[in-house]
């Protein structure tokens, strides 16, 4: 019975059973506070399926064996202009949502093939590099924002007809439509399971390719280049594979977020985009090499919920909202944790 | 035959060609600065003060990257800890009310300690990120943020015993969002600032980061200085030659966070606000693109390319805003160019790092 518990930990490892405690000590006080749980479960199971696409879009990139995906950015972009060419032509409902994807496919594709062409030169620094280029992407479309050619009057700025507006609302295009979708309650809580189905959706979809014969080569070339270039793949093309999907899933991952939140945000916004992403997934059990749906799931799961619960819950306690302080520090400190844990294989 | 040519070195360019080359950075920035400049028609006695005035209050920040370059350590993302440890200590100061130039040397002195500390934990998770150095100090920075907020949003006024109305929120817990520090503006600027032909030239600031660069260039040279070269060089090298690694390595962070800190405190005394929450957000990206828009890169940098670059950069961010205007009639256009050249010229320079590192 010990010696289960002891692997049990040892598999979860100690900052995962702390995040854990962490959350249930949450859910307690809440609960002793007199705090509705039900609304606040309901609220966790959004945020999960708001941002469990963006989550999910780091499995591709570790397991081709280019680490975490901070340049996520680059695909969030293509998602953007994406959605925003949907609302330009006035698409409406699910069509729109599907309209957005569908333009942001081709734009990602293409920006996630160059991007992992620049990854392949520079292997051993794609963090770095891919934290850059997000960054430079994001105000290099800034500027994009404020020359692009849209003329809707929703979307740009009343005075001076140019230049899209900073925050635009999705109400009259395709907001919450995948929220409102398949709402079942049970009691106060309730479960949208048209959005929660849509992630898992791509979940299996994701799982099911790494099945694939390409998708085994991804792996394989991702856990061992050399391996993998006796066998005849090539690690190069691989390694750009893995970083296309990533960079669709990006994109598809801003849309449904964009949806849920009912709102789009341009211009800097989506500068940070990648750091709560990449902390979710390595929360979830996740290394530099290895990372599963488990760990998507679970770090999901655990990190939107600290943060759902996280203000309503000690702004019972504590004066002020330090759930945002929270979230740098439980964010950034998983990420350190991952960086410093002296793993070697790196890809060379 | 082939291969006999491979070995041979490329084939040699004139010399003005290969100064041309090794610049090729610092020529280009010169070069877009000066069609800026072109383009908006600014006033160049305007220029001149913006810039004599930026250049003092930014150059310690920049030169505090140059040390861990050397020791191998990358570009130091991590010198916001030194600014929020020098944040630190002014508001210390500033609580204490006291004034002037002792209030700014004695928070110079107070921010060491403080300083030194967090570099030594900082060196301690650089050491155990061999390899990965520069994303870790950028998410360390990150971290540190979080920390800083707790205590100074959350910790103050609660666990520390601190009462200050002027300082703090309404509540008691918490400092404001800005802290004036009148008291203690432009302390050393005000020190000795002749005006020469409409320039108003701070001395003071500027002679301290002479003494900075004169002590930087001896620092390189003594027994550490050549202990921390050998290790930038490279790690098993020098540690087969008897260097301790670990030890360099962190002396270099401790140094670059003292030296960051005390940046920070010229930095705000020039601006005379402390932004409680965002004054140290952007040290790190804005001195590093500084650095590197001088020619430097992630393995090479000196004091020269910072100094070059420190100019170019500031003179860019002076003036984009106004050849945007001036060009398309929007200011913001220039504002998110200068943003884009500051992340895009880290890319760039981390890229060029990684593809040379690899040869």
């Amino acid at each position: 019975m010990n010696d289960k518990l002891n692997d049990w930990t040892a598999r979860l490892g100690i900052p995962r059973l702390i995040i854990i405690c962490f959350v249930l000590l949450l859910f307690a006080v809440g609960y002793m506070t007199g705090l509705p749980l039900g609304p606040l479960a309901s609220a966790s199971l959004v945020r999960v399926g708001m941002n469990g696409i963006l989550v999910l879009a780091m499995v591709p990139t570790i397991s081709a064996g280019v680490g975490l995906n901070f340049g996520l950015p680059v695909g969030i972009l293509c998602g953007l202009v994406g959605a925003l060419l949907s609302m330009q032509l006035q698409i409406q409902g699910f069509a729109g949502f599907w309209a957005a994807i569908a333009f942001s496919l081709p734009l990602a594709i293409l920006a996630g093939w160059g991007y992992g062409l620049l990854l392949n030169k520079v292997k051993g620094q794609e963090m770095m590099v891919g934290t850059y280029v997000g960054f430079s992407s994001v105000a290099c479309m800034c500027i994009f924002w404020l020359l692009a050619p849209f003329d809707n009057p929703e979307l740009i700025w009343a005075i001076g007809g140019r230049g899209l507006r900073s925050t635009l609302t999705l109400d009259n295009h395709f907001g919450k439509v995948l929220n409102q979708l398949f709402v079942v309650s049970i009691g106060s809580l309730e479960i949208p399971l048209g959005l929660l189905g849509f992630f898992g959706m791509l979940c299996l979809v994701v799982h099911l390719f790494f099945r694939t014969k390409i998708g085994l080569a991804v792996k394989a070339a991702g856990s061992n280049p050399r391996f993998a270039e006796a066998s005849g793949i090539t690690p190069d093309s691989t390694r750009v594979v893995g970083v296309v999907i990533s960079t669709v899933l990006g994109a598809v991952g801003i849309v449904v977020y964009a949806q849920s939140y009912g709102f789009i945000q341009l211009y800097m916004a989506p500068l940070m985009m990648s750091f709560p992403a990449v902390a979710a997934i390595l929360i979830g059990g996740a290394s530099l090499q290895k990372a599963t749906m488990g760990h998507v799931l679970l770090g999901t799961v655990l990190f939107q919920t600290l943060l759902a619960i996280a203000l309503p819950v000690t702004s019972r306690v504590i004066q002020g909202d330090i759930s945002e302080v929270a979230r740098l520090i439980i964010s950034n400190g998983m990420i350190l944790y991952a960086l410093t844990r002296g793993e070697r294989g790196e890809a060379a | 035959m082939r291969s006999q040519s491979a070995a041979l070195p490329v084939k040699k360019d004139s010399d003005a060609i290969s100064l041309i080359k090794r610049n090729a950075v610092p020529i280009l920035f010169a070069v877009l600065c000066g069609l800026g400049i072109l383009v908006a028609d600014i006033d160049p006695l305007f220029l001149i003060n913006e810039i004599i005035t930026r250049l003092a209050r930014n150059s310690f920040l920049v030169l505090a990257l140059l040390i861990p370059v050397s020791a191998g350590l990358g570009l130091n993302f991590a010198i916001v800890i030194g600014a929020m440890a020098g944040q630190a200590a002014i508001i210390f100061v500033t609580h204490l009310k006291i004034k002037g130039l002792w209030g700014f040397t004695l928070a110079m002195l107070s921010s060491v300690p403080l300083a030194a500390l967090m570099g030594y934990l900082a060196g301690l998770v650089m050491n155990r990120a061999k390899g990965r150095e520069m994303i870790t100090s950028m998410i360390l920075g990150f971290f540190a943020n979080g920390i800083y907020q707790l205590v100074f949003l959350f910790l103050v006024g609660t666990v520390i015993p601190m009462k200050n109305r002027a300082m703090m929120l309404p509540g008691g817990v918490g400092l404001r969002n800005t802290v004036d520090l009148y008291p203690m503006a432009k302390a050393l600027d005000k020190l000795w600032r002749p005006d020469i032909l409409g320039v108003r030239i701070p001395m003071g600031t500027l002679l301290l980061v002479a003494i900075l660069c004169v002590g930087l260039h001896f620092l390189m040279r003594t027994r550490l200085g050549q202990q921390m070269r050998a290790v930038g060089q490279d790690l098993n090298i020098a540690s087969v030659a008897g260097i301790d690694v670990d030890k360099t390595r962190i002396i270099a962070m401790i140094i670059s966070t003292v030296l960051a800190a005390w940046g920070q405190l010229i930095f705000l005394q020039n601006i005379s606000t402390l932004n409680t929450y965002n004054s140290h957000e952007q040290v790190g990206t804005f001195a590093i693109a500084a650095l590197l828009v001088g020619g430097a890169t992630a393995r090479r940098a000196s004091i020269w390319q910072a100094l070059v670059g420190l100019l170019l950069f500031h003179t860019l961010f002076v003036v984009s805003p106004l050849a945007g205007q001036a060009i398309v009639g929007i200011p913001q256009i220039g504002e998110y160019f200068r943003v884009f050249v500051a992340y895009g010229v880290i890319g760039v320079a981390l890229a060029l790092h990684a593809w040379q590192g690899r040869a």
